[in-house]
């Protein structure tokens, strides 16, 4: 019986020929990621334990991206201890106002992150990096602890379900929709304690960005990681970023899943979650008209370059709907000078849009868009649980770049194709 | 004891709102646990108390501040058909019992009293007289829950400077 991807990448990091769905095991980290929510619980535990030093600080990444830069005083204390953590024990990859990204689109700009490798974060959104092959995963403090403590975690190994994709997307389609409408098919919990392992024809056609937004949001299927098969475009990514030797693994032919589900790209629409769950799914067409009170674009779902190309490309020389407050912030340094390069922060600016620095800020609630009693945002974010983006009356409907500046523009849930 | 029970899908950002992630003190998290989805949690819950919920218990963020919430407020276990798997790890790797037991998750009302004997997996309805059997946990981790924690276990086995 064959393995897949995410059990061939498990077994390698365990020092073992071969694993089983659900044995534990305890496998070898490459990278063990926190943030300044995240990484504070994280060093009180490791001191707590008694802990004095660091597996390697090499393989340590610390982003402060969450309620920076700092929103409060209390959220001004925990950078502090995580700032003081990373210069006591000389972590390298310690990214603070200035340099720091949403993390999951920092990470692998960075390039820290290569296929083959496994990487711990705490935080959810971990299971980003499956986009290069990768095994990642998101965990806690606690996890992170022994993670930077030791350079070992125990995995429960996974079954899968296999997704395949055929066909190409069509235009103002893209991988959020494709995520979204694969959440809308198996549920917040289809995918617990499973793999989501993309396959088929309909992969090559994807790019990169669009391989991150999917991969980032196989969490909000319960799974537990989303991993890609690594091709022309995983490479063309890593040229130049990684620098050390990595390994592309491959799932075997005979390979069991649990599972199948197909996804015809050709065939996808624009596609939206309504509340308060990301499986509430609907083509856009369906809502159009929901009145809205504010816009997001962002996010380490959908920050990045092509993603703000995207929704420039709709809002240039037009006007966000009075009603309407527009935020954008783009996910990392580098994405932000880029897009200055090609004029995509002037179209927002022009357009009436607020443009940030980068942070996570309002997808959790946190800052820089918090929502009052009643209101409805639109999102390019990945969750519209109750009370996540600001007061329990307040709403979420997540959505692609395409459709948040569509809506943007339109005052109300839009299709962008129109 | 007396048990809270909720849906399914409760996800980590009602159990602990994001707003209140700036403090990660114990105190703080009780004191706001649950409080987007049951304002009265906090301030009914006593020591001892269980929590009985749907499916997918703990869905969503990482955020350990989520089962840390919880278990500072004195809940003695919480009983769902499945967790979120970052939430299951999360809870066995800080101490919090969680036992997965679809039946007794269905059938055991808000208000009644249970107890809950983790050596057996034995759930008991002391209000209905009804007993269930709960999967117990594979050796590794019945392991770390012994040590008292995952960051104990590697002390003792020795793994860390």
């Amino acid at each position: 019986m064959g393995m897949t991807m995410t059990q061939k990448i498990l077994a390698k990091a365990a020092g073992l020929d071969r694993v089983e769905p659900g044995q534990l095991i305890e496998a070898r980290l490459d990278l063990v990621l926190g943030n300044d929510i995240t990484t504070p619980v994280a060093i009180t535990e490791f001191e707590k334990a008694g802990f004095t030093q660091v597996f390697d600080r090499d393989k340590i990444a610390i982003v402060l991206d969450h309620y920076t830069p700092c929103k409060d005083i209390k959220s001004a204390q925990l950078c502090k201890q995580a700032r003081e953590f990373a210069r006591k024990h000389g972590i390298t990859n310690f990214f603070d106002v200035g340099q720091m990204g949403v993390e999951h689109a920092l990470l692998p700009e960075k390039g820290l992150c290569a296929p083959g490798e496994v990487i711990v974060g705490a935080d959810s959104h971990t299971c980003t990096y499956g986009a290069l092959g990768a095994f990642s995963t998101g965990v806690g403090s606690t996890d992170m602890a022994a993670g930077m403590a030791t350079g070992l975690l125990w995995f429960k190994v996974p079954s899968a379900i296999r997704v395949t994709l055929k066909g190409k997307l069509q235009p103002h389609v893209s991988g959020k929709d494709v995520i979204l409408h694969l959440i809308g098919e198996i549920g917040v919990d289809g995918a617990l304690y499973q793999s989501l392992e993309f396959a088929g024809e309909g992969v090559s056609s994807l790019s990169m960005d669009d391989r991150f937004t999917i991969s980032n949001m196989a969490i909000e299927a319960g799974g537990k990681n989303g991993i890609f098969p690594v091709d022309e475009k995983t490479m063309e990514y890593i040229n130049g970023r990684v620098n050390r030797p990595c390994e592309a693994f491959s799932a075997d032919p005979d390979a069991v899943y649990d599972r199948e589900v197909v996804i015809d790209l050709d065939k996808l629409e624009p596609t939206v979650a309504l509340p308060h769950l990301p499986e509430n799914t609907k083509v856009v067409s369906e809502v159009a008209g929901t009145p809205i009170n504010q816009v997001v674009i962002g996010s380490c779902t959908n920050g990045r370059i092509s993603d703000l190309r995207i929704a420039a490309a709709i809002m240039k020389g037009k006007k966000v709907a009075d009603n309407v407050r527009c935020v954008v912030i783009p996910a990392t340094q580098a994405i932000v000078l880029q897009a200055m390069e090609e004029g995509l922060i002037q179209a927002f600016i022009e357009a009436g849009a607020a443009v940030s620095t980068p942070t996570c800020g309002p997808c959790l609630g946190g800052h820089m868009g918090v929502m009052a009693e009643g209101e409805r945002t639109v999102s390019t974010t990945n969750r519209n649980f109750v009370g996540r983006m600001g007061h329990t009356t307040s709403e979420i409907i997540l959505a692609s770049p395409a459709v948040a500046a569509a809506s943007a523009i339109a005052g109300c849930v839009a299709d962008p194709r129109k | 004891m007396k048990v809270y029970k909720y849906g399914a899908n409760v996800d980590t950002d009602v159990i602990i709102p994001a707003r209140h992630l700036n403090d990660p003190s114990p105190a703080a998290l009780a004191s706001h646990c649950m409080e987007d989805i049951d304002e009265k949690f906090a301030s009914t819950v006593e020591a001892g108390d269980i929590i009985v919920a749907g499916a997918n218990f703990g869905c969503g963020s990482s955020r350990e501040h989520a089962p840390l919430a919880i278990k500072s407020c004195g809940v003695r276990c919480v009983i769902a058909p499945s967790f979120a798997r970052i939430f299951y790890r999360n809870a066995i790797n800080i101490g919090l019992p969680i036992v997965e037991c679809p039946q007794a998750a269905e059938e055991i009302r808000a208000g009644e009293r249970v107890e809950v004997d983790f050596a057996s997996g034995v759930i008991t309805d002391v209000t209905t007289g009804k007993t269930y059997q709960a999967a117990p946990f594979p050796e590794f981790i019945n392991g770390i829950i012994k040590s008292g924690g995952l960051l104990n276990s590697l002390k003792e086995r020795g793994v860390a400077k």
